[in-house]
């Protein structure tokens, strides 16, 4: 594999970038693999580089019904943040922020990871002795966090609405000052150019039509390119989950919705943090461009169409503006909308299935774009050594049926929860 | 925009309504031995399918009535509105 530097760079625009090698070949299916990921994005993509790179498990296959990178990593707002209370989804989140922080070096390719710090305001007096346990408990598992009082959160956000008439006062905020944001369609592109170089087979314009299980043991998987024998098969297909459940005949606690985003018009550095409100669901952050890139609440009804409707994204901005009165003036660039895996108590799964050599990776609701190191890490363990590991041990498919459920926000389906 | 037709008062804004999820999903009988999997199944599993779904809406700012409505979940075209008690074929 050519290596990315500052030489390569240098030889390459003096032939004008006419001998750039290709970042990912197109192969065709073989015949058989000892492992088939379903789903070629942030998730599937870092699979397969840590079951090559941690695991030497190379004879994989990345199957992909689009193209690589076309789902939702490349849909989200690229927010990356460790600031849960809860041990399981703290520890899996700060083990998520070392591989962040290694991952342009270790890949190879720039994902302008920018830890410039997310603020969570507060908005009473009840908030804040809330964010201050958040804050001890996340500080107990090795994550920062610092808790804000108003002038301190003045100092580093003097836009956001600081005058007396405002509904939602701001009394103050918990900050996580390594979080951040990274550029999102790099992560999958640099994933796919390393797991590829490990010999991985990315195929894409794939479409999984149905599994092949005898005995309870998954012997393969039917696809619109034919047959492909597996001994181990891998779901990473968050928004598809539950279609590609129903021709396993399983049930999954996960209903499957839309979220917008939107981008305004690009304007002047303006906002060097990311912002959410803490009286209703929103969230802010500015991109290398200028855009100011916002998001929010799901639609809030079950969706398979990656677009919206216009009631929610009104609902969300006017969250913004009364967070952030200037946003009113901006005119909005672009709105999109993404499919999510939401599951009931608002955390992910990655498990072992009843099926033997079947996996399951889902039920990722708001989250999935910061989890996806650590989601790859550790579903590449579950996969490889067929059992899973002590930081995804919590994200169990059962934990609904015994009742030890991970609820964090409570944050699944039911957005009015919020 | 949503436009729900409420069996009691017409066609309606989605505004007007709040969402209320799988209208398929059955409580189990009462009085009877219910088995784990059996509460797993009716407060959490759910099918969730591309396609035709039948779901609960209720006309929240209007009449309050609980509704069912036959959408879809990819093209979000409403074939069929029903009131919450009707007998669906």
């Amino acid at each position: 594999m050519q290596k990315y530097s500052i030489f390569s760079l240098v030889k390459n625009a003096l032939t004008g970038h006419q001998n750039w090698d290709l970042a990912w070949k197109d192969p065709n299916p073989k015949e058989e693999y000892d492992v088939v990921i379903i789903g070629g994005g942030g998730h599937g993509l870092a699979t397969a580089y840590y079951l090559a790179k941690e695991h030497q498990i190379t004879k994989v296959a990345i199957i992909e019904k689009g193209w690589i990178g076309g789902g939702n990593v490349g849909r989200n707002t690229t927010i990356i943040r460790s600031n849960y209370m809860h041990d399981e989804n703290g520890l899996f989140s700060e083990f998520g922020m070392d591989l962040w922080r290694k991952m342009s070096q270790d890949l190879n390719y720039n994902v302008m990871f920018s830890p410039r710090g997310i603020i969570n305001l507060a908005h009473s007096d009840a908030q804040m002795n809330a964010y201050a346990r958040r804050g001890n408990s996340m500080r107990l598992n090795g994550i920062d966090a610092v808790l804000l009082n108003r002038e301190e959160v003045k100092e580093l956000i003097p836009m956001a609405d600081f005058s007396d008439n405002v509904r939602f006062p701001i009394f103050g905020g918990l900050m996580q000052p390594s979080a951040g944001t990274a550029r999102h369609d790099a992560v999958a592109w640099g994933y796919a150019r390393q797991a590829d170089s490990m010999g991985v087979d990315i195929i894409q314009n794939c479409e999984v039509t149905g599994f092949d299980v005898s005995a309870g043991k998954i012997k393969g998987i039917r696809t619109s390119r034919g047959n492909i024998k597996a001994k181990k098969v891998g779901l990473c297909v968050a928004g598809s989950t539950n279609i590609l459940a129903e021709k396993l005949n399983m049930t999954l606690p996960i209903e499957t919705h839309l979220l917008q985003a939107c981008v305004s018009e690009p304007v002047k550095p303006v906002l060097d943090k990311v912002v959410t409100f803490g009286a209703g669901h929103f969230y802010i952050s500015q991109s290398d461009k200028g855009e100011m890139v916002m998001g929010g609440d799901l639609d809030g009804y079950n969706s398979y169409a990656q677009r919206g409707n216009l009631p929610t994204l009104q609902h969300v901005l006017t969250e913004g503006i009364a967070m952030m009165p200037f946003l009113s003036k901006l005119k909005m660039l672009r709105t999109w909308g993404g499919i999510m895996d939401m599951s009931m108590d608002g955390s992910p799964i990655i498990d072992k299935t009843h099926i033997e050599g079947l996996y399951l990776n889902c039920g990722w609701c708001y989250g999935g774009f910061k989890a996806t190191p650590a989601s790859g890490w550790t579903f590449a363990h579950t996969i490889a050594q067929d059992r899973v590991h002590e930081l995804n041990a919590g994200y169990s498919l059962n934990r609904f049926s015994t009742g030890h459920l991970i609820d964090e926000k409570g944050l699944g389906t039911k957005t009015w929860i919020s | 925009m949503l436009h729900i037709k409420c069996p009691h008062c017409g066609m309606r804004s989605q505004n007007e309504f709040s969402y209320g999820g799988d209208a398929t999903v059955k409580r189990p009988e009462l009085n009877k031995e219910v088995t784990d999997q059996e509460w797993d199944n009716f407060v959490y599993n759910r099918v969730s399918p591309r396609g035709k779904h039948l779901e609960l809406w209720q006309h929240l700012s209007g009449c309050r009535q609980w509704i069912k409505v036959e959408r879809d979940t990819a093209t979000h075209e409403i074939f069929k509105t029903y009131k919450a008690n009707e007998e669906i074929a």
